[in-house]
């Protein structure tokens, strides 16, 4: 990972795999035939909700410099709002808690992992630290 | 012994075809140069020149106490850099070996007896080219990196030991600066230019160097197929 310079910013990191990373896990949902045909409002809304854990793992990275606390703070937030995300009323009504939040917790752990790896703290560049010594 | 000051420095008294060499050295303001506290000339006409007395141990002794990779790593770094700095102000050392090299009591690293224009080097580390020049002393660098690493050191390493040390200076590391990138990359666990790496090599690098993230894959494919097995129960 990060072999390149990569000039993003944690918070863009974040934003960035929450939404690609929210994106499959809500694809996966394809595999689950009574949702089957939600899956454009699951895979929106799973999007939605890895660029909010994104956007905060990104956040926690730029003030803590530590992969292990990263993916803590990463699968906590992701366990918390997929559980949000399950909680709210569906059309079937059931709660897909167990689904839901199992990936969810995962996908937060492996956001939280890349906004600590990747990107370049307090909106600086590679070039910018550099020039900085 | 500064009386002045009350403080012990170390004092060089040199014949006066070497007065430059003060000056040489005043002009390199590096932490791993030793600074020149006074330079003036003794009544008997030879030059002298006070500098900061190093409390510390030879590379030689030093790496005699098996200190870890990283750590021999570091030292070298420390080295590479001096040199790099020292070269980009048109200063070579040509004489780079372990008993030129002193690790402070802290784990500071200096460099030492910079170079004069008649010396030529120590026979084991100088290059084989007869008028030495900055790729001389990475050329010298190579010497002194394959004494520091342990005799099981990674392919990667040699590898980088074998570049500098190359025979024909235009294939060694063009600048301490790129040699210096290589260390770096073997440090961060990525691919060093010196070596071309076979692909079950680098797949393994990869993997060690993000085991943490494939680990993390692993147990989301993990979960999706429990949650799979688990609905068709």
């Amino acid at each position: 990972m990060a072999e390149a310079n990569i000039t993003m910013n944690k918070i863009l990191v974040g934003l960035l795999f929450g939404l690609i990373l929210g994106a499959i896990d809500g694809a996966t949902a394809w595999f689950t035939p009574e949702v089957r045909p939600m899956i454009t409002g699951i895979m929106v809304g799973s999007s939605v909700k890895g660029m909010v854990v994104g956007l905060l793992c990104g956040w926690f990275a730029r003030k803590v410099h530590s992969t292990m606390w990263g993916v803590v703070v990463g699968a906590a937030l992701g366990l918390l709002f997929a559980f949000l995300v399950a909680a709210m009323p569906s059309a079937n009504g059931h709660h897909y808690y167990l689904e839901i939040m199992l990936p969810g917790f995962v996908v937060g752990a492996i956001v939280g992992f890349l906004t600590q790896r990747m990107g370049t703290p307090l909106g600086r560049t590679t070039e910018d630290m550099k020039r900085a010594g | 012994m500064n009386r002045d000051l009350d403080r012990s420095v170390a004092l060089k008294v040199f014949d006066p075809t070497f007065a430059g060499e003060a000056q040489l050295i005043a002009r390199l303001e590096h932490p791993a140069v030793v600074p020149i506290y006074e330079a003036g000339l003794l009544s008997d006409g030879r030059c002298f020149y006070a500098m900061k007395l190093v409390a510390g141990t030879c590379l030689d002794k030093y790496a005699a106490g098996s200190p870890s990779l990283a750590e021999r790593l570091r030292v070298l770094r420390r080295v590479a850099e001096v040199l790099a700095f020292a070269h980009s102000r048109g200063v070579i050392h040509r004489d780079l070996k372990p008993q030129n090299i002193m690790v402070g009591e802290f784990g500071q690293v200096y460099l030492m007896d910079w170079g004069i224009a008649a010396i030529q080097g120590t026979v084991d580390f100088r290059a084989p080219e007869p008028s030495l020049d900055s790729r001389s002393d990475i050329f010298s660098l190579g010497v002194l990196m394959r004494f520091l690493l342990p005799e099981s050191s990674s392919p990667a390493l040699r590898a980088i030991v074998t570049k500098a040390i190359s025979t024909d200076p235009a294939a060694r590391y063009p600048d301490a600066a790129a040699f210096l990138k290589d260390i770096d990359h073997f440090e961060e666990g990525r691919a060093v230019e010196a070596w071309s790496e076979p692909l079950w090599h680098g797949l393994q690098r990869f993997g060690s160097r993000n085991a943490i993230l494939l680990w993390l894959l692993f147990a989301y494919a993990g979960v999706k197929f429990l949650l799979f097995f688990l609905r068709t129960l």
